[in-house]
């Protein structure tokens, strides 16, 4: 008996031998990438950086994200240690990145780096991860995290608050732009989770009313320097 | 009459009777259609967004065989393993066997419908295993011992007060009427078993050709947890899933969001390609991809309905369907409830045992409107219905509308015909004739006029 | 011009007066009228129940009866859809294909002949009534006809136009899914025929009769004091 994969393969090639036609389609057919194409069509990401960032902070404040608007990086240890005093964190994970460790230095409370040796339990017990992104997404609110620049899988999702740290320069217009920058940036060694996220974890399973906090951090923080 | 026929009957005429229930799902969905306008009008294009989602997925399906091979290269590459699946049986086997192989106890799972369709969590309970569902919506519906009610919205029809009930029985916790409270129920409980577990299982929304990744979509979380702290990640997925370019998920991932639930996108949109890489601190060591058919090649076969292997699940189509909206998700009896499910089901399980969801609509052509992706949805039944009449006709069609066609193909015995029905209309009203009787039960027919409009029209004195 | 009137199957035996009072507008507006006898039935039931042997002949018969029309025009939405996009799909690849895209391209629902291809939107109408206005499904999403009837209403004198909650929601009707799913479609018509009977207009306006067949029936049935009407009714009105 051939192998499921042949098997797979050939019931494909035999089902295709049948053209369909193109859809039917509202507009004029779009010539060559189409979803490169699309770009006009989708919502707006601003066209300057200025545009980019009005549309940024109005997209977080519907997604019940707090963005922090800081000068320097100075002002953003200041800020996140101020944070972590009133929201009363008693532990604090955090990626072992050059941006961040003056950060964690800042903290009034214990201060874990959590890459070099990872604990899941000792990570669950966090008040907040503290972590970098690789862009920012005007256009939808959404921070793009990785396995490389937020220390894992697990800082930017187990902890019950989570604070991005990046620079103004990292916003991006458009998913698209973001979604380009990441393959320029890393090839075809892309790290094993890009992860965007929109908002503070939610829910609405509940009669559909919206319950923020589900699974994933309650609340997002995104400290911009610059 | 099938099986599943019979109990759709009784099932939907139950729930349409229901009136309190059919307020109910109107009432939850009543801020999804508010969210999903607000949304949409921040496109600068929704209908030629759509063009270019659907065009997206067209161009994959309809090179399905090169555009696989190329995503699973890349998806070797970067050190998962993939493992195909023709049909539910060898799905759940290779699960079986990857759990047996890695001395897997527990399993934590994330929302994942082709699991649905291929009955996985029965097959890892009977062969000892401890499976949760994380999702919370999934996690109700497990308690329950129930199918989802709607593949994106799992238990969007029990009330808050049930909830607690069974957070009750089942977790010990105190009762509590605050969605916020269950909800946080919920999350303390499955916290720990993303911990404990070996295996994690996901699906994958899309799976991305030119970089071998899946992408996974939802909201709350647990799927990245799931595909984070276990040493093992098992994703299961559909082959249509596949796309050609990385690109294409930025018309993708937004539309999906704003088309199911009225958001920009969803929280979490992630990208995985492969198991943990070296100078990664955490993630799993063995990442599986099974890959199905299941009959999507059958679906696949037929040009003329093949753009229902677009669909990407995003749920707007059952949220507009008045049909759905009235007999709930539950009483189709399908994996995939609604408009989608009625023209995929026939393909999938057979057209004779399930021709009869795609009689069941009004053929008012809300899901066709409300697909992101363009698939041609209340046509597609109508493809069905014809498809079935020429397969299993049914007598009583077959002489109803041939005895029809006799009539109209002679406009003198239309005319005659017309007359003595009006004459008799009165009397027919009270006699259990089929159709008819059904149609008396719940409403009136106008009073018969003495003469029809071309008796008017070629006398307006008489 | 001169008009060829498309007058669907019940309507010619149950509601005559939608027929005589669109070609009484149409003859208002300085038109001539026919209307061809041969005519029966457009084959829509049949075609909806997948017998679409049965609703071919019936489409052929149908290219027959209006060879040579200059336009037709019928006072149903879903009627006229079954000609402009179904006949075309029925009879592809037959040889009829060309006639059937040809007489789709000449075939008009009643609202959207005035204001699409007459220009006209008042047409000298008098109801002092309020009113509300069903969408048929089939002239909202196969023809695409919204902003045309109103737009005919909202001309006529003394009329007010009050629109509904469910506005674009199926009132349920489907044809024969009407009585094969009686308790779905009667669903469907108690949230339509609530949602309409408590906007407190006089009548319930439409442009597809059949609508108004299935949301009239349960209307009456449940002594909601709120009428059917058709559109051509409202128009052909004058006092
Ligand atoms: S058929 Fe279209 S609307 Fe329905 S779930 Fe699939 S993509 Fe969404």
């Amino acid at each position: 008996m051939p192998d499921a994969r042949s098997d797979i393969f050939a019931r494909i090639r035999e089902a295709l031998k049948v053209k369909a036609p193109r859809p039917h389609l509202k507009g004029e057919p779009v010539a060559g990438k189409t979803s490169a194409a699309a770009k006009p069509w989708l919502p707006d990401g601003g066209e300057s950086a200025e545009a980019s960032l009005a549309i940024l902070a109005e997209q977080l404040a519907k997604l019940k994200a707090m963005l922090i608007r800081v000068p320097d990086h100075a002002s953003a240890a200041k800020a996140v240690a101020e944070l972590a005093a009133a929201k009363n964190w008693k532990k604090v994970a955090y990626h072992g990145h050059p941006l961040l460790r003056p950060v964690a230095a800042a903290l009034p409370c214990e201060a874990w780096e959590a890459d070099a040796s990872f604990e899941k339990q000792r990570l669950e017990g966090c008040d907040a991860g503290l972590t970098t992104c690789e862009s920012i997404v005007a256009q939808l609110g959404a921070i793009l995290v990785s396995s490389a620049s937020s220390g894992g899988r697990a800082l930017s999702i187990l902890p019950h608050a989570h604070v991005v740290v990046a620079e103004a320069a990292q916003v991006v217009p458009d998913l698209g732009s973001a979604l380009a920058l990441a393959k320029a940036r890393h090839g075809d060694q892309m790290p094993s989770m890009l992860s965007f996220i929109t908002g503070p974890s939610r829910t609405g399973d509940i009669e559909r009313i919206l319950v923020l906090g589900a699974h994933g951090p309650k609340e997002l923080y995104l400290v911009l320097v610059g | 009459m099938s099986d599943s026929k019979a109990i759709f009957l009784k099932d939907a005429a139950v729930n349409a009777a229901d009136g309190d229930q059919r307020a109910f799902i109107r009432k939850a969905l009543g801020g999804y259609y508010v969210n999903r306008d607000l949304q949409k009008a921040r496109y600068r294009d929704w209908e030629r967004a759509r063009d270019a989602a659907s065009l997206a997925k067209w161009s994959a399906v309809n090179d399905l065989a090169a555009v696989l091979e190329q995503f699973v290269a890349n998806f070797e590459r970067n050190g998962g393993v993939v493992h195909w699946a023709r049909d539910a049986a060898e799905a759940r086997d290779i699960i079986l066997k990857i759990a047996a192989d890695n001395q897997a106890k527990a399993i934590v799972k994330s929302k994942c419908m082709t699991s649905e369709e291929i009955h996985l969590n029965d097959a890892l309970e009977k062969a000892g295993y401890g499976v949760v569902e994380s999702d919370l919506g999934e996690f109700i519906q497990q308690l329950r011992g129930e199918a989802p009610y709607h593949f994106v919205f799992p238990c969007m029809h029990v009330k808050r007060e049930a909830i607690s009930e069974l957070f009750t029985k089942h977790l010990g916790t105190a009762p509590t009427d605050s969605p916020e409270e269950l909800t946080m129920i919920a999350r303390r409980h499955l916290r720990q078993l993303y911990v404990d577990a070996d295996i994690g299982i996901t699906g994958a929304n899309f799976l991305v050709a030119e970089t071998g990744q899946i992408s996974i979509t939802e909201n709350e979380g647990n799927a990245r947890l799931t595909a984070a702290l276990p040493r093992i990640h098992v994703a299961l997925s559909g082959i249509e899933k596949v796309v050609r370019h990385l690109d294409d998920l930025s018309v993708l991932l937004p539309m999906l969001a704003t088309a199911g639930a009225g958001q920009p996108m969803t929280c979490y949109n992630t990208l995985y390609s492969g198991p943990r890489k070296e100078g990664e601190c955490d993630g799993p060591e063995q990442f599986h991809l099974v890959l199905l058919d299941n009959s999507r090649t059958r679906l696949l076969a037929d040009p003329e309905q093949r753009d229902a292997l677009h669909c990407i699940r995003c749920g707007a189509c059952l949220n507009v369907c008045p049909i759905f909206k009235n007999i709930g998700g539950l009483a189709y009896g399908t994996t995939y409830q609604g408009p989608i499910g009625s023209v995929i089901t026939p393909h999938l399980r057979g057209l004779k045992q399930w021709n009869h969801l795609s009689g069941a609509s009004s053929l008012c052509g809300a899901c066709t409107d409300a697909c992101p992706v363009r698939i041609d949805l209340h046509h597609h039944l109508l493809h069905n219905r014809r498809n079935a009449a020429k397969e299993a006709p049914t007598l009583f069609d077959r002489v109803f509308h041939h005895g029809f066609n006799f009539v109209i193909k002679r406009p003198w015995l239309f005319a005659a015909g017309g007359r003595i029905f009006r004459a008799t209309l009165p009397l027919l009203q009270k006699l259990p004739l089929p159709y008819m009787g059904a149609w008396m039960k719940t409403r009136d027919l106008p009073e018969a006029p003495a003469r029809s409009f071309r008796d008017q029209w070629k006398n307006p004195d008489a | 011009m001169r008009v060829s009137l498309f007058v669907p199957c019940f309507v010619d035996q149950l509601t005559p007066q939608v027929g005589l009072a669109t070609a009484k507008v149409l003859k208002r507006l300085g038109h001539e009228v026919e209307f061809r006898p041969a005519q029966t039935c457009c084959g829509q039931p049949s075609f909806n129940s997948g017998q679409w042997d049965v609703a071919r002949e019936a489409a052929v018969r149908a290219l027959g009866v209006f060879r040579g029309a200059e336009v037709v025009v019928g006072p149903s939405g879903s009627c006229v859809a079954m000609m402009r996009q179904f006949y075309p799909e029925l009879l592809k690849g037959t040889p009829h294909a060309a006639e059937a895209d040809d007489l789709a391209a000449r075939t008009f629902e009643f609202s959207e002949f005035l204001v699409k291809k007459l220009g006209v939107t008042d047409v000298g109408a008098k109801f002092a009534k309020k009113v509300t206005y069903h969408d048929g499904c089939h002239a909202l999403r196969e023809l695409r006809l919204k902003e045309e009837p109103r737009r005919l209403l909202r001309a006529v004198k003394g009329l007010e136009l009050i629109e509904t909650e469910e506005g674009e929601t199926c009132c349920g009707f489907g044809g024969l899914f009407s009585a094969k799913f009686p308790m779905i479609s009667t669903a469907m018509a108690q949230v339509k025929g609530g949602a309409l009977a408590r906007t407190g207009a006089d009548y319930v306006v439409s442009s597809d009769p059949s609508c108004l067949l299935q949301i009239g029936g349960w209307l009456s049935r449940e002594g909601k004091p709120i009428l059917p009407l058709h559109i051509a009714e409202v128009l052909a009105a004058d006092a």
